[in-house]
């Protein structure tokens, strides 16, 4: 079982930042070039200033009326992702693996409050969850891997605290929690999580389009 | 054609549809599917079908969801997993059946209205894979026939309704004559270099409803513009090939309509009271070109109008009395941002305004945009349906008084027209330009 971690914390996540960088850095490109040969207009309509003002509408809870709409939701939905991206960068267990490792390390919120996030997240899973099972229509646009992405997301949180919290079987625990996160961090550009990557790019693009051609609003 | 108005999905039988499908193969379709996929189905595109996470956010923007209790099939991704979704996923590989079902959706479902893309957190454009959807039926030569009839005579004669060019001439002079009795000295130049404005219309403009004509005519003549139309194809600025996914005959179309402004040396065309129209000069047909904004300035009528009454230059007699509301037409709306000019233009020739809510550029379609209403009686009643919600607007808007409801399109008035009679709700309907013609000082 050392051994095994050993691995998952060495070469494993050196394989899954280089898929999660090189797969970004590859759809991101790869993209931008089909752009250029079958979406010109993409270049010539993007406008830097209209494009932030559309993201900067959808990054705010509840400046777009399709958020005011959907009040809890919009709760959920930005308490997810706050914690899902914040919480490993700044818990204090991954923190400490890059002071042991590289000898530097920076702000850090302390366990209870890392606990806190996490089960926030597995909170807003469930509601996600129950939002596939039961909204007639989320449920009729859910397919197969839109549950798998939900488990795959859910894994390292629940994984991560039950370690934590040293429930029974906290040891294997611990290695569902690095393979899960590994594998997560690894998926993001070869799915759906790789919205995060394209969101800048999609939501700007049509801010760009309403905001610069069609002088109308798009929040 | 069976006319089964009413009849659920999938059970419409339109001629075109069923033709074109006699005709085709599961290989036709593949092949065809495929070199689309291949040539057309760019970055965009798979951009929006790789993201979209599937939330369900996009479903209540859309009028069809909202009218049809809820169908979750109607929601805007539900139409793309009917359709693009499976397309995608299969390369190609579906049948007859499925293309029949997806034509439908496409062409009768959604009046790419971009109403979801505003509501896509992500800005996902929905309407641009149910144009890729027609564009491949139209490939596959399977068509709604009214539409495709349309479309043909975008063909022929470079205008809509089959007029021919003795005929719009014709029209132009009888409008003439018949303005002349009321306004001596008006006329309607023909043919003029160096114009101000290039005046252009949509083909049922000199077809059925000339009168809007012959008020423009005035509004332009008391407003002292100096203005010009042209005696040639190139007049008519409508557009069904950009909505049935001919876009090679939509690049046609608008080039002449450019190059008549052009040859005709004027120094900005001014568009009637028509959306679909303005979207395709302003919005797709120069892009189609290549030209990144029109080579000759484009305004809409709304805009114009505005213009006409902030300078001035047109007096307002009486203010119309009648409580009104105002829709907004998506392609001048979501597509030009004309919603406050067109209410400061309305403050100042109406007493009373009563507002639907949701308003300007969250308005609801009126369900005929996007040549829906152009596929004719066999989706009347689906398509009526479908603006449920629009009918709910209005059916307020009356209980609070509301008379008169000024819808600045030419699809507008054909969707509300069949709105107001099914729903029973006793409004009547109105061009920006009847209620200017009326109330302004002659």
């Amino acid at each position: 079982m050392h051994s095994l971690y050993a691995f998952l914390t060495g070469s494993m996540v050196w394989v899954s930042v280089l898929l999660f960088l090189g797969g970004s850095v590859y759809s991101l490109v790869s993209r931008a070039v089909m752009a250029r040969k079958m979406d010109k207009m993409v270049y010539s309509y993007f406008s830097l200033h209209y494009a932030l003002r559309s993201i900067f509408h959808w990054v705010i809870p509840y400046a777009a009326r399709n958020w005011r709409l959907h009040p809890l939701f919009t709760f959920v939905t930005f308490t997810f992702h706050i914690c899902l991206i914040w919480t490993p960068l700044v818990l204090f267990a991954h923190v400490g693996l890059f002071y042991e490792a590289w000898g530097f390390s920076w702000w850090f919120i302390p366990d209870l409050a890392g606990d806190v996030c996490a089960g926030l997240v597995l909170a807003c899973c469930l509601f996600f969850l129950g939002r596939r099972l039961f909204l007639r229509d989320v449920r009729y646009l859910s397919t197969a891997s839109d549950y798998v992405m939900l488990a795959l997301v859910a894994a390292p949180y629940l994984t991560g605290m039950w370690a934590h919290r040293q429930w029974p079987g906290h040891e294997t625990a611990l290695l569902l929690h690095v393979f899960s996160g590994e594998l997560l961090l690894a998926l993001i550009p070869f799915t759906k999580l790789g919205h995060m990557l394209f969101f800048l790019f999609t939501r700007g693009y049509i801010g760009s389009e309403f905001g610069a051609v069609r002088h109308a609003r798009d929040w | 054609m069976t006319d089964e108005i009413g009849a659920p999905r999938g059970h419409i039988k339109d001629v075109g549809i069923e033709t074109g499908a006699a005709r085709l193969t599961p290989e036709i379709i593949r092949k065809t599917a495929l070199r689309m996929l291949h040539e057309e189905a760019g970055a965009r595109l798979r951009t929006y079908l790789d993201i979209c996470v599937r939330c369900g956010l996009c479903s209540n923007a859309c009028h069809y969801y909202n009218s049809m209790g809820g169908d979750p099939t109607y929601s805007p991704a539900g139409k793309v997993k009917e359709t693009l979704s499976v397309i995608m996923a299969k390369n190609g590989r579906v049948d007859v059946e499925f293309m029949k079902k997806a034509c439908e959706i496409a062409f009768t479902e959604c009046n790419l209205c971009r109403r979801c893309a505003m509501y896509c957190p992500l800005g996902i454009d929905t309407a641009t894979m149910m144009l890729f959807v027609r564009r491949l039926c139209h490939k596959l030569g399977m068509v709604p026939q009214y539409i495709q009839d349309t479309a043909h005579s975008h063909s022929a004669t470079m205008n809509q309704m089959w007029v021919k060019e003795d005929e719009w001439i014709d029209s132009l002079q009888w409008q003439e004559n018949e303005a002349r009795e009321e306004v001596p000295d008006l006329r309607i130049p023909l043919e003029k270099e160096g114009a101000d404005v290039f005046y252009s219309v949509i083909g049922p403009e000199p077809k059925f409803r000339a009168q809007l004509i012959y008020q423009a005519a005035v509004i332009f003549h008391k407003a002292g513009v100096n203005w010009t139309m042209p005696a040639t194809p190139g007049w008519d600025n409508s557009d069904m090939c950009m909505y049935t996914g001919d876009m090679e005959m939509m690049s046609r179309l608008k080039k002449l309509h450019f190059e008549t402004a052009l040859r005709l040396r004027a120094k900005r065309i001014v568009m009637g009271e028509c959306g679909h129209a303005f979207r395709s000069v302003y919005d797709m047909g120069n892009r189609a070109l290549g030209w990144r904004y029109p080579p000759v300035p484009v305004i809409h009528a709304i805009d114009f109008f505005h213009e006409i009454l902030t300078q001035g230059k047109i007096k307002v007699a009486q203010k119309y009395e009648k409580p009104v509301t105002i829709h907004d037409p998506c392609n001048i709306v979501r597509g030009r941002g004309l919603h406050e000019k067109l209410r400061e233009a309305v403050g100042m020739l109406c007493e009373t305004v009563i507002e639907m809510e949701p308003n300007r550029e969250h308005n609801y379609c009126c369900a005929a945009g996007g040549g829906v209403i152009n596929c004719g009686p066999p989706f009347k009643m689906k398509r009526v349906l479908g603006a449920r919600v629009k009918g709910d607007q209005l059916m307020e808007v009356h209980k609070k008084g509301g008379v008169t409801c000024i819808a600045p399109c030419h699809n507008c008035h054909g969707g509300l027209e069949d709105i107001l009679h099914h729903y029973k709700i006793p409004m009547d309907l109105k061009f920006l330009g009847d209620i200017i013609y009326q109330c302004m000082e002659k």
